[in-house]
């Protein structure tokens, strides 16, 4: 495996390694994915956006300059209340883990990031990590964020990330803090083509949370309480396709937390807000998903652990073989995979 | 699923306008605010902006140039957050191109642009950054709707008129090609030519104009409000309106 090094969504060569049910594991190029398609299938999407969540400001108290991360919310309404992470002087140049903290903050303290200003609420037992309140009317956050921010960058990248770099072709509503990354595989073509298959294309919206806060301690809280929601249209699709036995394919984990988090509660995937709080892993049962498509993760990371709910441990060891032996590229403009859930 | 009232006479709709504080754009505002819609527009002038969101409570103003590529993203951004969606995507603001009016031959090249990039360019950038909250209004309502806003120039070759007319000319095909495209998927793509109003933007090409000869900007916006409601009601599948009694 070797890092994505452009933010390119859909670079004309991107491969895609598909693992079926029984193991099997094939090569193909992630442009015909619809090929892997039957009809009757569902297709879901995570459709929410990335904020520019990356402000730049300064901590008012002491003059010390800060980079706030918005990462994390309450509920998709949710405009001015933030939990959030902190890094005291530089930028994406430097590695997340390299940064300095931030100053010793003290409820109340003022923040003024750009055009917008804010207030620390709490102190969440992590010195780099708050609850932040921004000051003003909706819509004055909305501009705020929309002139000052920045979408989180990725150090491995040489080149900054614009907003329209995080945005997939189907996102639209801001409330992810990083972008959902296995979005960026789709096209208004493949969105065609799903549908030529006699597939159907529905989407959910997940706040899709911070991938890495820089932090050991802090990054073992991840993923973050997510809010989501399923609309209507959605949750009877998942309803048809499971009465008709057709399968379920999410595309990015983000997806999966909310399907299953949904169906937690009575086994069906209603019209809901919710907020996914578990963790998926070896022991999951998973009741809706049948495949995912996603990127290219390395063990370890929690991406990685949730595939394991797909798929046995030594299927997931080759398949981690073959992506070092074809040079996938990791990271969230890499490549892909598909893994179709283990047959009982 | 929609509700009867907003294919009927556009309740609850969510409509973006782009132009907002002057000539059919604002009446575009005021007519859909009057129907009860979720009312977002844009335009350059911050004062101007601030000036029509005090006039109009509840209208969502949002300050960018369409023309910026850099702008469009950040204005996509606060359509979505701030309307919480979008059935109704109105392309309206425009650029003249050289005024006064010039024959093509005396026409600059900044001036051609500037009016490519307002009535072209700026349409497909903002359109395309909110293909994804229109594609999930369509698949959760049964449709959505992109108004661009023509003239007839863009059919009609008239001498002075070329910048502004070849740029309409190409927002027309363009809006036949999403439709097109994007039909499929419950998007649908309409051009209305409001015809000649009293606006801003006629003052300036036609300055000796008789204003009282023109059509009233409000006219226009009922007429394009009825299209929009018209093209919903006749997209969106039956058994997708609540109340429905088709």
């Amino acid at each position: 495996m070797i890092p994505a090094s452009q933010p390119t969504q859909r670079p004309l060569d991107a491969k895609l390694l598909v693992v079926d049910k029984y193991g099997s594991i094939t090569h193909m190029r992630r442009a015909s994915f619809a090929g892997f398609l039957r009809p009757g299938d569902l297709v879901v999407a995570n459709d929410a956006a990335a904020l520019p969540a990356s402000l730049k400001g300064v901590h008012s108290p002491t003059g010390c300059p800060v980079e706030v991360r918005l990462a994390g919310r309450r509920s998709l309404d949710e405009v001015g209340d933030f939990a959030a992470v902190v890094f005291g002087a530089g930028d994406f140049h430097t590695r997340t883990e390299d940064r300095p903290a931030p100053p010793r903050f003290k409820p109340g303290d003022r923040l003024t990031l750009g055009p917008l200003s804010a207030t620390i609420k709490r102190l969440l037992d992590h010195p780099r990590f708050v609850d932040l309140h921004l000051d003003g009317p909706a819509d004055t956050i909305w501009a705020g964020l929309a002139r000052h921010g920045r979408p989180i960058q990725y150090a491995y990248l040489p080149v900054p990330l614009d907003l329209w770099d995080a945005w997939s072709p189907v996102a639209w509503r801001p409330v992810a803090f990083e972008a959902p990354s296995a979005g960026f595989t789709l096209d208004w073509r493949m969105v065609e083509g799903i549908r030529s298959q006699g597939a159907a294309f529905a989407t959910l919206t997940h706040t899709a949370g911070i991938s890495s806060t820089g932090d050991t301690e802090l990054d073992l809280r991840l993923p973050l309480d997510e809010p989501y929601r399923i609309p209507r249209s959605t949750a009877c699709a998942v309803e048809t396709a499971r009465a008709n036995g057709s399968r379920i394919i999410a595309i990015g984990t983000t997806v999966v937390r909310a399907l299953e988090h949904a169906a937690s509660q009575d086994g069906r995937v209603n019209a809901s807000d919710g907020l996914a709080t578990q963790r998926i892993g070896p022991g999951s049962q998973l009741r809706i998903v049948d495949a995912i498509l996603t990127g290219v993760h390395e063990p370890g990371t929690s991406h990685h652990q949730l595939l394991q709910a797909f798929a046995a441990d030594a299927t997931l060891r080759r398949a981690g073989k073959e992506l070092d032996a074809m040079s996938y590229r990791t990271h969230e403009f890499g490549d892909s995979v598909l893994i179709e859930r283990r047959a009982q | 699923m929609m509700e009867e009232n907003m294919v009927t006479n556009g309740a609850g709709l969510r409509v973006a306008i782009t132009g907002g504080t002057s000539g059919l754009g604002l009446a575009l505002v005021r007519e859909f605010l009057a129907r009860g819609a979720n009312v977002a527009f844009v335009a350059r002038g911050a004062e101007r902006v601030a000036r029509v969101v005090r006039e109009h409570p509840g209208a969502h103003g949002i300050v960018g140039d369409i023309s910026a590529k850099d702008d469009i993203y950040p204005i996509a951004m606060q359509i979505a957050g701030e309307l919480g969606g979008l059935d109704v995507l109105i392309n309206n603001a425009s650029d003249l191109g050289p005024a006064p009016l010039a024959l093509l031959g005396d026409t600059d090249c900044m001036d051609f642009e500037r009016a490519l990039a307002t009535n072209v360019l700026g349409p497909f950038r903002l359109t395309k950054a909110l293909l994804g909250a229109l594609a999930a209004a369509a698949r959760e309502n049964g449709a959505a709707a992109v108004l661009n806003i023509s003239s007839d120039v863009a059919i009609n070759a008239y001498a002075g008129w070329g910048a502004y007319g070849a740029s309409k000319a190409a927002l027309l095909h363009l809006t036949r090609i999403w439709n097109e495209e994007l039909a499929p998927d419950g998007i649908h793509f309409v051009s209305l030519d409001p015809g000649d109003m009293d606006t801003p933007m006629h003052a300036l090409a036609v300055p000796d104009g008789d204003p009282a000869a023109l059509k009233r900007p409000e006219i226009a916006a009922r007429e394009a409000a009825d299209a929009i409601t018209a093209t919903l009601a006749r997209c969106v599948p039956a058994g997708a309106i609540e109340g429905d009694k088709r």
